[in-house]
C-alpha cells in the first residue's frame, strides 16, 4: 500500500491533470467548509449563551421579599413581609439535604472612601458561602470566615475594581476602607465571571452589617444553591417547595405572587439547555448534510473520471495492469484528492473562524470556533468518504474489459 | 509460440449473437513475421484480441507458448499480457500525460521494476527505436510515426515473446508507413516473433507469411516470396 512508486504515480496523475483535480477536490473542500463554519458559528452561539448565565452559579436561587396583594387568613393584602433569622434557621433545617451553600444577605447602597478617593457601592452582609454563589473567585488574600461572622468583625472582601477605583494600581489588601464613616479592613479581593456590575461589589460579615443597619433580626433576602445531584425538574421542583413552605410560615396565600419572590436559575437554565440541544441537533443535522452532499458530489465527480479516463485505463491494463492495481490506484488517488482538499476546507474554515474572532459579538457569536475532536472526526470521516466515492467507480473501471476500454474514443 | 485449435468465437447483438469466427486453425512458430489480412468484419480483430488475451473465446484451444489459455480472470490475463506480450495499436495508445519515456516504463512499472532501472531500461528501447533525444516529450508533442515507435519500444520493453500490431500503420502516411515496417522487420530479424494484423496489401507483402480472412474463416496462408518483392 505504502508503495513509493505508487504514490509517484499518483501525484503524477494528479499534478498533470490539475484541472481535474481541481474540479473533484472543491467540492468536498466547500462542502467541509460549509461544515467548519456552521460548526464554528453554532459554537459561537452557545459561548454567547453560556457567557449570558455565567454570571452565577449555574443552580442558584435567589428569594426576595415584597408585600402581600391579596388577603389571606383574616390577613390584609400590602402586608409587608420580612424575613428574619429564624427564616434562616428555618429554611438550613426543613432543607438540609437538597440546599449545597446557603446565605442570608443584607444589602446597602454604602459611600466609600479610602485616603480621599470616594465612591458608592453596594455592601453586602453575606456567610462565608456566598462566595461559590456568586461564582466569584479570590484573587487576593482570602474571603470571609466564619471567625468573621462570629466576631462581627469589620472587615471585607472587595471587587476587583473597587480595587481599582480606591487604589489604582495599588494592592487594597490590609488597607482600611471606610463606608458610612466606620472603617473596615480589605481581607480580600475577588473577580467576577459575571462582569463590571458584579465586581463593584463589597461583601461584609453578615452578622456585622445586621448589627450596624438592622434594628434586630431583620434580613433582606436569601441566596442558595441547589444540591448540584438534582436533575433541573428535581430543582424546580425544589424551589416550588421551598416558597410554598415560606408562604406558609408568613401565612400567605398560595397564589399570591408578590410577597415572596424566588429567583431560580434551574428554569433559565433548562430553557438554554432546551435550546442548545435543538440548535446542537440543527447544527449537526445540516453539518451532516453538507458531508453527504460531498461526498455524493465526490462519487459523481470520480465516476465521471473513470469514465473520461476509460481509456487510460484500458491501454494500463493491456500493458499489464491487474484489476486490483487499477482499483488501488483509483481509490488511493480519491482518497489522496478528499483527504487533501477535505482539509484544505477544514483550514481555511479555521482561519477564516480565527480571523473572524469576536468581530460578530453584536450578532450573538462569540468565539466561534471548532473543537479539536470535531477536527479529527472530519479528518476521519474525509478519508471514509474518500474510500467510498473511489470504491464504486474502482470497481466499475477494474470490471472494464480492455478490449471495450481500447476502443472508446 | 502460437497455436490455435478449432476456435470460434460470437458476440451477443440484441437477442441473437454474431458469429465471428468459425472454427479457425493457426499455428505460428517462434520468430515467425505473420500478417492477418482481412477487410473489415473479416474477424481479425477479434482474433488479435483473443490472441493477445484482451478477450475470451467461445470454445475450441489456444497455446501461448506452450500454455493451454482457458480459464483465465483478468488478473491471471493481466500477469500474461505483461510477460509474453507486447501491443502496438493504430491509434498509439500512449498515455497522454506522460512522458515517451515513461510511456515505455509503464509495463516495466507493473512487474515491479524500481523506478531508476525502468527509466534505464525504457531508454535503451527508445535508443533502439532512433528516439532518445525524445524521451522527455509528451505524445502531443511526437509525430504519428515518433508516435509508434514509442508505441513499438513499449510494446518490446518487457521482451515479450510476441509483439501483437494491430493495424500498426493505419494511421500513418506511405513514407512512415514505410519506416515502421522496418522497424518491425529488424525486430523479427533479431527473433522477436512479430504478429500484424492490417488491411493495407503493400503492408503485409513485408512480412514473411500472410494469412487471409474472410468472414471468419481462413481462406490461404502462404508464404510471401520477399525476392519477389526486392
Amino acid at each position: 500500500m505504502f508503495d513509493l512508486d505508487r504514490w509517484q504515480e499518483i501525484f503524477q496523475t494528479v499534478r498533470k491533470n490539475k484541472l481535474r483535480t481541481a474540479l473533484s477536490g472543491f467540492t468536498i473542500a466547500f462542502a467541509i467548509l460549509l461544515f467548519t463554519l456552521l460548526f464554528g458559528i453554532g459554537n459561537g452561539l452557545k459561548h454567547t449563551f453560556e457567557k449570558q448565565f455565567a454570571g452565577d452559579s449555574q443552580n442558584s436561587i435567589y428569594i426576595r421579599s415584597g408585600n402581600t396583594t391579596k388577603p389571606y387568613k383574616g390577613l390584609q393584602s400590602g402586608r409587608q413581609i420580612q424575613f428574619r433569622n429564624d427564616d434562616s434557621k428555618f429554611i438550613n433545617e426543613e432543607f438540609e439535604e437538597k440546599i449545597q451553600f446557603f446565605s442570608p444577605n443584607i444589602e446597602r447602597f454604602a459611600q466609600a472612601s479610602y485616603k480621599g478617593e470616594q465612591n458608592q457601592y453596594t455592601v453586602r452582609g453575606v456567610y462565608p458561602d456566598y462566595l461559590p454563589l456568586e461564582s466569584a473567585v479570590i484573587e487576593d488574600g482570602r474571603f470571609l470566615s466564619v471567625l468573621d461572622i462570629k466576631n462581627k468583625g469589620k472587615v471585607i472582601a472587595i471587587g476587583k475594581l473597587v480595587e481599582k477605583d480606591l487604589f489604582g494600581n495599588l494592592s487594597a489588601l490590609g488597607k482600611n476602607i471606610v463606608l458610612d464613616g466606620l472603617s473596615y479592613r480589605v481581607v480580600g479581593v475577588f473577580s467576577d465571571p459575571g462582569g463590571d456590575n458584579d465586581e463593584r461589589f463589597i461583601y461584609a460579615p453578615f452578622t456585622t452589617l445586621q448589627g450596624i443597619y438592622k434594628p434586630n433580626d431583620e434580613l433582606d433576602r436569601f441566596g442558595l444553591t441547589f444540591n448540584p445531584k438534582l436533575s433541573v425538574d428535581e430543582a424546580i421542583a425544589f424551589s416550588n417547595m421551598l416558597t410554598q413552605v415560606l408562604k406558609e410560615k408568613h401565612k400567605i396565600d398560595p397564589r399570591d405572587q408578590s410577597a415572596i419572590r424566588v429567583q431560580n436559575y434551574a428554569e433559565g437554565a433548562k430553557n438554554v439547555q432546551q435550546f442548545m440541544g435543538v440548535l446542537n441537533v440543527i447544527i449537526l443535522f445540516i453539518g451532516i448534510g453538507t458531508l453527504v452532499a460531498g461526498v455524493i458530489g465526490i462519487s459523481n465527480i470520480m465516476v465521471y473520471i473513470v469514465k473520461e479516463r476509460t481509456k487510460e485505463l484500458g491501454i494500463r491494463k493491456a500493458l499489464g495492469a491487474t484489476p486490483s492495481n487499477i482499483i488501488g490506484m483509483i481509490m488511493m488517488e480519491s482518497i489522496f484528492i478528499t483527504a487533501l482538499a477535505g482539509y484544505t476546507g477544514l483550514l481555511i474554515g479555521v482561519f477564516a473562524l480565527k480571523a473572524l474572532g469576536d468581530s460578530l459579538e453584536k450578532y450573538f457569536i462569540l468565539n466561534p470556533s471548532v473543537e479539536t475532536y470535531v477536527v479529527v472526526g472530519a479528518t476521519v470521516v474525509l478519508i471514509i468518504a474518500g474510500t467510498i466515492a473511489g470504491y464504486i467507480p474502482a470497481k466499475r473501471a477494474a470490471s472494464i474489459k480492455p478490449i471495450v476500454a481500447l476502443n472508446d474514443e | 509460440m502460437i497455436k490455435i485449435e478449432k476456435l470460434h468465437k460470437s458476440y451477443p447483438i440484441g437477442k441473437g449473437s454474431l458469429h465471428v469466427l468459425k472454427g479457425l486453425d493457426l499455428h505460428i512458430k517462434e520468430g515467425e513475421f505473420v500478417s492477418i489480412m482481412g477487410s473489415s468484419g473479416s474477424g481479425k480483430s477479434t482474433l488479435l484480441n483473443i490472441v493477445g488475451l484482451l478477450d475470451g473465446h467461445d470454445t475450441g484451444k489456444y497455446y501461448l507458448n506452450g500454455q493451454l489459455i482457458e480459464n483465465l480472470d483478468e488478473k491471471k490475463a493481466a500477469i500474461l499480457r505483461n510477460k509474453f506480450l507486447g501491443f502496438v495499436f493504430q491509434s498509439f495508445n500512449l498515455i497522454n500525460y506522460k512522458s515517451a519515456l515513461e510511456n515505455v516504463a509503464l509495463p516495466l512499472y507493473y512487474q515491479g521494476v524500481g523506478r531508476k532501472e525502468r527509466n534505464k531500461i525504457a531508454l535503451q528501447y527508445l535508443d533502439k527505436v532512433g528516439l532518445k533525444d525524445r524521451a522527455e516529450h509528451l505524445p502531443s508533442e511526437l509525430s504519428g510515426g515518433e508516435k509508434q515507435r514509442v508505441a513499438i519500444a513499449r510494446a518490446l520493453v518487457t521482451n515479450p515473446k510476441v509483439v501483437l500490431a494491430d493495424e500498426p500503420t493505419g494511421a500513418l502516411d506511405s513514407t512512415t508507413t514505410h519506416s515502421v515496417m522496418e522497424l518491425l522487420k529488424e525486430i523479427n530479424r533479431e527473433g522477436m516473433t512479430v504478429f500484424v494484423i492490417t488491411h493495407e496489401e503493400d503492408v503485409a507483402e513485408e512480412t514473411d507469411r500472410i494469412v487471409r480472412l474472410k468472414d471468419g474463416v481462413i481462406i490461404s496462408d502462404e508464404k510471401v516470396n520477399k525476392k519477389v518483392t526486392i
